[in-house]
């Protein structure tokens, strides 16, 4: 899970930068994050995670943080096995 | 194009992409462009043409087998596009924004969308049209007027929408509107109660793609027929779609290109001034190499973001913003030079490469600005290469 939440903060590393972010810290409040990163972000998850993000998933509370993000990963992962 | 692990990037077609990019440069050459210039002056596309594409599996032709596409690999795709866009610009906007539709429905539709919809998009059945822009609203896409409100099992949708390609022959539209103070995306059949167009004429480019305003009043779609999520409208069905569209019109962009060199070789190696084909001379043949060189170039930055999409990379977005930047500036700057070298010749209808500038110059307004696109690129970082 710990590798997981790594992969994710150096993707999202790309675009906050000078900032070491936390797993709990809400990456939208920062203003980093952008429709484009929003989507790319989904497009990293999928392809890195090998899952599938669908409409339901769209709730911004399962992208609001890293901590949120790899519980997505874990319960589409768990669903999808 | 294919990597190999142990010897690096290969960049090349696989010999099923080469011949794939034969056919669709006969069809092109034969179907298509000889009647391009009538279509144009015209301001329509026949419907027996868009009956062709659709037998052709040319609608919908990237999406997946199991959904009703073609399962076209994007590299093979992009060879569709840039030869179609060789041929007629208004023909491949046609794929542009059908296939805006289908990426859409596929990426985000509910399970009825995907039932109901989807498969008849994806084999071209319905046709598809992308309804974002409006009469006050363009680069700032944000600031949409178009307003929905839930109404029991419905939406109301109230507004209007401009400059929408084949608003005149779509089936469904892809229409975005604001909803709570959230953005939304709704798909609209063209026979909707409170849904009406009316064509667009006198454009500069594109005069064939059947333009449209149209109009919402209290315009009542079903609630399934939402797509994506409330609030998320924007951020990732437009953008998903608007991506597609980018890539289309990149290769779209190379296909101008592309043309305008054909028709210079050609009219280089026959015109004769001073006793001598003005390919002879120095300047006309500094204006081939430059057109040669960044038709390629152009056409090198589609072959990678059509690899990177292929991957769902996720920089796959910013190259394809790059390669359609690159591509539509390449396209104008060419087919500028191509009107210049053909000299009087080169102002009329006798010739294609006034269609070709006029058409190219739409490629750096559609789908992202070539200005929006400057302001955004330098904000994101890119892989190395």
């Amino acid at each position: 899970m710990d590798e997981r939440k790594t992969k994710i903060k150096e993707f999202l590393a790309r675009f906050f930068r000078n900032h070491k972010l936390q797993d709990e810290e809400d990456i939208f409040a920062l203003g980093f994050v952008n429709s484009l990163l929003a989507m790319q972000l989904v497009n990293f998850v999928e392809n890195e995670f090998d899952i599938s993000i669908e409409d339901e998933d769209l709730d911004l509370d399962n992208f609001r943080t890293v901590s949120n993000i790899d519980a997505l990963i874990e319960r589409k992962i768990a669903a999808e096995a | 194009m294919t990597v190999n692990e142990e010897q690096g990037m290969r960049l090349e077609l696989s010999e099923a992409q080469k011949e794939a990019r034969e056919q669709f440069r006969t069809f092109a050459r034969e179907r298509i462009a000889p009647h391009a210039a009538e279509w144009d002056r015209d301001h329509r596309m026949p419907a027996s043409t868009v009956a062709e594409l659709r037998a052709q599996g040319y609608l919908g032709a990237p999406f997946p087998k199991k959904v009703g596409g073609g399962g076209m690999d994007l590299i093979t795709y992009g060879l569709l596009t840039e030869e179609l866009g060789r041929a007629c610009s208004s023909t491949r906007t046609l794929l542009t924004v059908h296939d805006m539709v289908c990426n859409a429905l596929w990426r985000w539709g509910n399970k009825y969308l995907k039932s109901e919809f989807l498969p008849k998009v994806a084999r071209g059945e319905l046709l598809g049209a992308f309804a974002l822009t409006e009469p006050n609203v363009g680069s700032d896409a944000r600031s949409i007027e178009t307003e929905a409100r839930a109404d029991g099992d419905d939406y109301i949708l109230n507004g209007r929408k401009k400059w929408i390609s084949y608003g005149e022959l779509a089936d469904v539209f892809l229409v975005f509107a604001h909803c709570e103070g959230k953005h939304a995306a709704f798909l609209v059949p063209a026979d909707a109660p409170g849904f009406s167009h009316r064509p667009i004429l006198g454009v500069m480019g594109t005069r064939a793609a059947m333009i449209s305003e149209l109009d919402l009043e209290d315009c009542r779609v079903p609630a399934k027929q939402l797509v994506g999520r409330l609030g998320f409208g924007f951020s990732h069905v437009a953008l998903a779609a608007l991506e597609q569209g980018r890539y289309s019109v990149a290769w779209g962009s190379v296909g101008i290109a592309q043309a305008c060199l054909d028709a210079c070789l050609d009219y280089s190696a026959k015109r004769t001034q001073f006793g001598a084909p003005i390919a002879d001379h120095q300047l006309v043949r500094a204006m081939l190499t430059r057109m040669i060189a960044e038709t390629r170039a152009a056409r090198l930055l589609c072959y990678r973001a059509g690899y990177l999409r292929e991957h769902v990379h996720p920089g796959a977005a910013m190259e394809t913003m790059l390669a359609k930047y690159y591509a539509a500036r390449t396209a104008t700057r060419i087919a500028n030079d191509a009107v210049q070298l053909h000299g009087a010749n080169g102002l009329s209808d006798e010739y294609p490469v006034a269609r070709y500038l006029r058409d190219s110059k739409v490629m750096e307004i559609i789908e992202g600005s070539t200005q929006v696109q400057e302001i955004t690129i330098p904000r994101y970082p890119m892989d190395e290469l």
